[in-house]
């Protein structure tokens, strides 16, 4: 099983690597939203960094983890019926996808240092917190990417699904965000712990419930 | 096409829903309530809105065990079921914002400046983020079975939706009030549960009643639409 999830995500490794158009179109996509931000404003406060920081994560989920199911065409998924088992696939997909968006996290943190400045004041934490929150977009927009693929729509449909739900998740990575921004302030971990917690429990829901939505 | 089960013909539970709510609207109204600064009368809300929120997360714990059983056993009248409790529940989401408003009018509300003024600082309350949360994720639901055409490929999904979002969504709107502030009451533990300080002994002689005629009456409207969906399907089948 391990194996099949390594060649599976090999796969989607090889086919990033060779059609390099859409790592580039989401790098694209976040240094042009943030150089919008950054014409339209001087340094802002830290609070509205914080805010306008993951919001832009957000869009930049959305985008980076949307086409990972909806590229496979309809008899490629009946090619993978007969290959390989619904919890390999998944498990390949939010492990590849978590990789992405952990590299998306870490470019767009670099572009906000030196766009918009840097009010965390430790660095470390910071990237922590970051990588975390990418990991946890990650997971959920890939099991919604995997429901607006089976319902055959478009991307407006994972925003329409997943931002509403993410929210709990968004206002939790602020607020320990919001604790990097001061100095005499630890991280708050009980926080990063339902993080994790609440990230397990996705993945554990996709394995249980993908069997259902991936058959036609 | 789905069979009705048979709870639905009973009147039973009709009757008992239509007693207790005959209860909760006269003993509600009439009866002894603590006088407490700043809620004075307001107070008797409490058997209405805080019912509504009851009864919404009863009616979506209902709607999303339908998509469990959907899942199991791939029938359906569980697709059916699942569809209108969670319609209902929405339904009751709203009243409860509707109640909650009125509440707040006169308790949070800035009596100086006009109630759309103040509205943005109320909003920020983490019940009502976890409310206007719930409510989108279950329009979304609804988005998402309208956008799917073929009937059993859009019941499979959706309660995949269903569950999927379930599961996230509500240790995450228990836990936010927690991490957040807030002016709501029920800040520390779970609103209304915590006998001993919570609600007043005479005030919970009337308020369970009326969790209980409220989810009632809520399953009643969810089972006459159910009834109607499956005779309307009868109809297209004939």
């Amino acid at each position: 099983m391990t194996r099949a999830i390594w060649t599976l995500f090999k796969k989607d490794l090889l086919l990033e690597v060779r059609q390099q158009y859409s790592f580039y179109g989401i790098l694209l996509y976040a240094v042009s939203t943030l150089f919008v931000l950054y014409l339209s404003m001087d340094t802002p406060e830290p609070r509205v960094w914080n805010g306008l920081f993951w919001i832009i994560q957000l869009f930049i989920c959305t985008n980076a983890v949307a086409k990972g199911f909806m590229q496979e065409s309809r008899g490629r998924w009946l090619y993978y019926y007969t290959l390989a088992h619904p919890i390999t696939i998944v498990l390949a997909k939010l492990l590849f996808n978590v990789l992405l968006m952990a590299a998306m996290s870490v470019i767009s943190l670099v572009l906000f240092r030196l766009f918009l400045g840097a009010p965390y004041q430790q660095a470390m934490g910071f990237l922590g917190i970051v990588l975390l929150g990418g990991i946890s977009l990650s997971l959920v927009f890939t099991f919604l990417a995997a429901i607006a693929a089976k319902a055959q729509q478009n991307a407006a449909i994972l925003a329409i699904l997943g931002f509403p739900l993410i929210l709990p998740q968004l206002i939790l990575l602020q607020q320990i965000a919001d604790t990097q921004f001061r100095v005499d302030s630890g991280m708050d971990w009980v926080t990063v712990a339902l993080l994790m917690a609440l990230d397990v429990l996705v993945v554990v829901l996709a394995t249980i419930l993908f069997p259902f939505i991936w058959k036609e | 096409m789905p069979a009705v089960p048979r709870y639905m013909y009973r009147s039973w539970w009709k009757i008992t829903g239509i007693v207790l709510l005959t209860y909760t609207f006269t003993a509600g109204l009439l009866g002894p309530v603590p006088k407490l600064p700043l809620l004075q009368e307001t107070i008797r809300n409490l058997y209405f809105h805080v019912c509504m929120w009851f009864g919404m997360m009863i009616l979506f714990t209902v709607s999303v065990v339908q998509a469990i059983l959907y899942l199991n056993r791939m029938d359906r009248k569980h697709d059916l079921a699942s569809r209108h409790f969670a319609g209902v529940g929405m339904l009751f989401g709203l009243l409860g914002y509707a109640t909650g408003a009125i509440w707040a009018a006169y308790t949070w509300a800035d009596p100086n400046v006009s109630f759309a003024d103040s509205f943005s600082t109320i909003a920020r309350d983490p019940k009502l983020i976890g409310a206007a949360i719930s409510l989108l994720v279950y329009f979304a639901y609804l988005v998402l079975r309208d956008s799917i055409p073929d009937i059993d490929r859009r019941a499979r999904i959706s309660a995949v939706y269903n569950i999927f979002a379930y599961v996230i969504l509500f240790p995450a709107i228990w836990i936010l009030p927690r991490v957040l502030e807030s002016l709501h009451p029920g800040q520390d533990g779970n609103p209304a549960l915590d006998v001993k300080n919570d609600i007043s002994s005479d005030m919970r002689l009337v308020f369970y009643p009326a969790v209980i005629g409220w989810t009632l009456l809520g399953v009643w409207i969810a089972t006459l639409r159910i009834r109607m969906e499956s005779i309307k399907e009868k109809q297209l089948a004939s």
